[in-house]
């Protein structure tokens, strides 16, 4: 079973931005919030060359990487054809404006 | 509700593609039913010149597999070629009976290859030469036979001799015309040409008609006799003389038809409910043969199948590449010159060079390359875009000087490049891959090529040579997009220009009203478009939009430059690349303090702090800030540096005050954000220590005043900046300085460096605004003070309050 943790409320993730969870034992995690209020976690590292996730550009419903532009969907950590590769995802609930994180 | 019904007849390039365009805006609008009377999916027609020649193979060539068909609910009819069309039922009906009713309906039904009404016209190893059946009964020919002759001098026509020769027939070529490819070169270039396939070992007849051909004893043909007697063994007969538009079917329906079926600039025929794209139609006149136009028409139909009504198809500027491998051969526009036209020539027949330009009204509106087409792309974006050449008249036939360009080892000519060579030398692709990218997924344009294969992806200075290599694979079916139509990115149609103008015009003053009056096709676009509509917004209303920093790049949001490792690097502000002893221990304590790996100089006369963790920034900005130093703007679309040389307050040469003139413009500069980064520098005199010559401004100090450069770029591609005027004074330095930089501010496309927005405007236009019009160069100048009359130090507002929350990670909580 996974293990739900507290990590902020909604508010503190900016819209079409991100926020990196640090000290998890999975690593460094992104936590990306979209225009729509959905929040979505990577993995904070991009299968192309490792480029900080958390750090790029969020629109719709992916983050394009901060160091080569690749195209990563927030879903399911796929890339984007025609790139190829694929970054973990976690589990993310949002209860009553406040995040939670599977880890 | 039903889906409404859309019935294609014919599943060509031009047909299949309207489909692509129409399931890329509204995928779910029809029920779509396709007919083609070939019994195979849709393939690149053009690549049928490769298979010939024994290059590729028939299965590479297929641009739709049938799953893409299944994949799309795409009800797909292969071997069945529609008969009539019932207007009044709005039905189709095949030749075997079968019937589909339409609610739109397309007609894609091509064009078939001209056959010359000579006796013996219709014997066995006669062909035209249009489809894959064409080209196997080619193929199956030359494995059996040994006499071949292509009648017609044209593309086609070569293109199926060239690839006769090399499945080893004995090939003669027959032309009417007085030299080859008469309507694609004037007569010397098609001289050259005939030269260099005479040296491969085709054979030619000018000026010849033919008369009949002649049935052998097999009951084939067995010769072909010419008007003036002379009579050639033929067992093989290719009729190249040209197309015929395919549109019998329609006008048997009453659509009015003329030389093909006549469509207005929405592709619609005379029947509403009936659209037509392709070679089977008649646009103003013009009957197109090249793929290029039709994928032009694909788009406009499909936007008005889809209902969006927007978009105009005018006509097309066409460009032709011979795919002979190993003849490079590019011409474009009215090549042939004319009443009122003036010719720019370069010509060196030992050299196998010839160069012809045609210019009316300062615009060039013609080319013909033979032997050197490096150039060709840009002649032919010129042409596209309509420039005023006046002020690169002079060197116009030089091309676009290659000089300086780096990362392809001085490469500039695609054809003699062996497969193996390295064309993109950020990604390490060569030559080989990218023909293969382009080939194997059926790619027509750059970007397309750039996203496959990442070749000119990512520093762009080999896009030319990898626009060549497109252009000499897929030959006719390429051609650029003007820079003035080029969408901004997959999120909308509108192009940079457009979506400038739009913002300016209709007064929005943000992202979300942009995309919703422009109808962005994403809800809130991408990481392409949001950082120029976001640099649209503050730089046209900068009272009004406010700047939307998950918008920006990490590294204008961080204020910081990101490394490749994750952490960042600070640059502070060294005013004119001057410093103090107190800046320098502050640093220097400060490296110390956050154990900063890399302590470098930069070539903006800074120092830069590299290896910094992202946490760790605000508080290096806040020692930094408490001696006195703010942000060096290292990592943005924004003023970076100005360098000077120690100028007449030291050096024995100088004549002009460069430190003080640099620190004054830097401050008069601070926070400025542009389409692009902006470098400047000041020299004292014009040995020119600063490197003047390569800064967007470059002011250079003489005993009378100063001289002003604009347009300089010291980076990928090496641009000499261009003499703007000469001022007496630092206050005109400044006012003249800051107009040009507010004009490329206002004008410029986001991520255009000055040097191209200069290449894309002309000087003269640049000078027209900031020299010579003196009111409006003091307007241009307000501007810009009053666009950074609020600018702050971003390292001291984003150390507090909400800003610093990114800094900040989040941690799990036990």
């Amino acid at each position: 079973m996974s293990n739900w943790k507290r990590i902020c409320q909604l508010d503190e993730i900016p819209r079409l931005g991100s926020r990196v969870v640090q000290g998890t034992k999975s690593g460094d995690i992104a936590l990306f919030r979209t225009a729509a209020d959905q929040v979505f976690a990577l993995h904070d590292k991009c299968p192309h060359k490792s480029g900080p996730l958390s750090q790029g550009i969020v629109h719709g419903e992916r983050v394009s990487c901060p160091l080569h532009g690749w195209n990563i969907r927030l879903d399911d950590g796929q890339a984007v054809a025609p790139d190829v590769g694929s970054c973990r995802s976690f589990a993310v609930s949002v209860r009553d404006g406040e995040v939670f994180l599977a880890v | 509700m039903s889906k409404p019904r859309l019935v294609v007849i014919g599943n060509g390039m031009a047909g299949v593609r309207t489909i692509e365009e129409l399931l890329k805006i509204r995928p779910d609008h029809y029920r779509i039913t396709i007919f083609g009377a070939e019994p195979h999916p849709n393939y690149n027609r053009i690549l049928l010149s490769p298979v010939l020649a024994g290059e590729m193979s028939t299965q590479e060539i297929v641009l739709n597999e049938l799953d893409w068909y299944r994949d799309n609910g795409i009800e797909l009819h292969t071997g069945r070629q529609i008969v009539t069309i019932d207007r009044v039922a709005r039905k189709v009906i095949a030749d075997d009976g079968f019937a589909a009713e339409y609610d739109r309906l397309l007609i894609a039904t091509g064009s078939t290859p001209f056959m010359l009404p000579v006796p013996g016209n219709d014997l066995p190893g006669v062909v035209g030469y249009r489809d894959l059946k064409d080209t196997d009964e080619m193929i199956d020919a030359a494995r059996r036979y040994s006499h071949a002759v292509v009648i017609g001098g044209g593309l086609l026509g070569l293109e199926a001799a060239n690839g006769l020769k090399l499945r080893g027939m004995d090939v003669t070529v027959v032309h009417l015309g007085a030299w080859l490819l008469e309507r694609q070169l004037d007569e010397r270039a098609g001289r050259m040409l005939q030269k260099s396939l005479e040296e491969r070992g085709l054979k030619f007849l000018l000026e010849k008609q033919t008369e009949a051909l002649i049935k052998g004893e097999s009951g084939r043909v067995a010769a072909i006799r010419l008007q003036d007697g002379v009579q050639l063994a033929a067992d093989l007969v290719v009729m190249a003389a040209g197309i015929r538009p395919n549109y019998a079917l329609a006008e048997a329906a009453g659509i009015y038809c003329k030389r093909g079926i006549v469509v207005n600039d929405t592709m619609q025929t005379y029947d509403p409910k009936v659209y037509a794209v392709g070679e089977c139609v008649s646009h103003r006149g013009i009957a197109y043969g090249l793929v290029a136009p039709l994928f032009e028409q694909a788009k406009v139909a499909a936007n008005h199948l889809a209902d969006y009504g927007i978009a105009r198809y005018t006509g097309s500027v066409t460009s032709t590449k011979l795919k002979v491998t190993g003849i490079d051969l590019f011409s474009a526009g009215e090549y042939m010159g004319g009443q009122d036209a003036e010719e720019i020539v370069l010509n060196d027949p030992a050299g196998g060079v010839y160069k012809k330009l045609v210019i009316r009204d300062d615009k060039l509106i013609g080319s013909v390359l033979y032997g050197d087409t490096a150039d060709g792309p840009w002649y032919f974006q010129l042409l596209k875009d309509r420039r005023d050449i006046h002020d690169i008249r002079d060197s116009l036939i030089f091309g676009q000087s290659l000089v300086g360009d780096v990362g392809h080892a001085g490469n500039s000519r695609a054809a003699g490049l062996a497969e193996s060579a390295e064309v993109c030398g950020c990604n390490g692709v060569s030559k080989g891959t990218i023909i293969k990218g382009i080939k194997e997924n059926g790619l027509f344009t750059l970007d397309e090529v750039k996203r496959h294969t990442k070749a000119a992806s990512s520093c762009g200075s080999c896009a030319g040579l990898v626009e060549q290599i497109l252009a000499s694979t897929i030959g006719g079916a390429y051609t650029p997009a003007s820079s003035d139509t080029k969408p901004v990115c997959a999120c909308t149609e509108l192009p940079h220009k457009l979506v400038r103008e739009t913002i300016r015009d209709q007064h929005l003053t943000s992202k979300e009203a942009v995309f919703a009056f422009m109808e962005w096709k994403t809800p809130d676009g991408c990481e392409k478009c949001r950082p120029a509509v976001n640099y649209y917004l503050i730089s046209t209303w900068p009272d009004e939009a406010r700047d939307d920093p998950q918008s920006r790049f990490i590294n204008e949001r961080a204020h910081a430059n990101i490394q490749k490792d994750g952490t960042f690097s600070v640059v502070p502000r060294m005013w004119g690349g001057l410093t103090t002893p107190a800046e320098l221990r502050a640093i220097a304590d400060a490296a110390e303090k956050y154990q900063v790996p890399t302590v470098k100089l930069t070539g903006g006369q800074r120092i830069d702090l590299l290896g910094i963790r992202k946490e760790d920034l605000p508080r290096i900005w806040a020692d930094l800030n408490a001696a006195g130093m703010v942000s060096g703007h290292a990592y943005g679309k924004s003023i970076r540096t100005v360098k000077t040389c120690v100028g007449a307050e030291h050096c024995r040469f100088g004549t002009q005050m460069a430190m003080d003139m640099g620190i004054k413009l830097e401050r008069m500069l601070f926070d400025m954000y542009a389409p692009h980064k902006v470098k400047l520098a000041v020299s004292g005199c014009p040995r020119n220590c600063a490197e003047a010559g390569i800064k967007d401004v470059g002011v250079i100090g003489v005993d009378s005043g100063y001289e002003l450069y604009v347009g300089g770029n010291g980076g990928i591609k090496t641009e000499v900046a261009q003499f703007l005027c000469k001022v007496k004074h630092d206050e005109e330095v400044m006012a003249y300085s800051g107009a040009f930089l507010q004009l490329y501010r206002e004008e410029g496309w986001y991520l255009e460096r000055t040097c191209h927005f200069l290449a894309r405007v002309g000087l003269d236009y640049v000078k027209r605004r900031v020299v010579a019009d003196d009111p409006g160069r003091q307007a241009l100048h307000a501007r810009l003070l009053d666009s950074l009359k609020n600018a702050r130090d971003p390292w001291q507002t984003s150390r507090t309050g909400d800003a610093v929350r990114q800094f900040v990670p989040l941690r799990v909580e036990a």
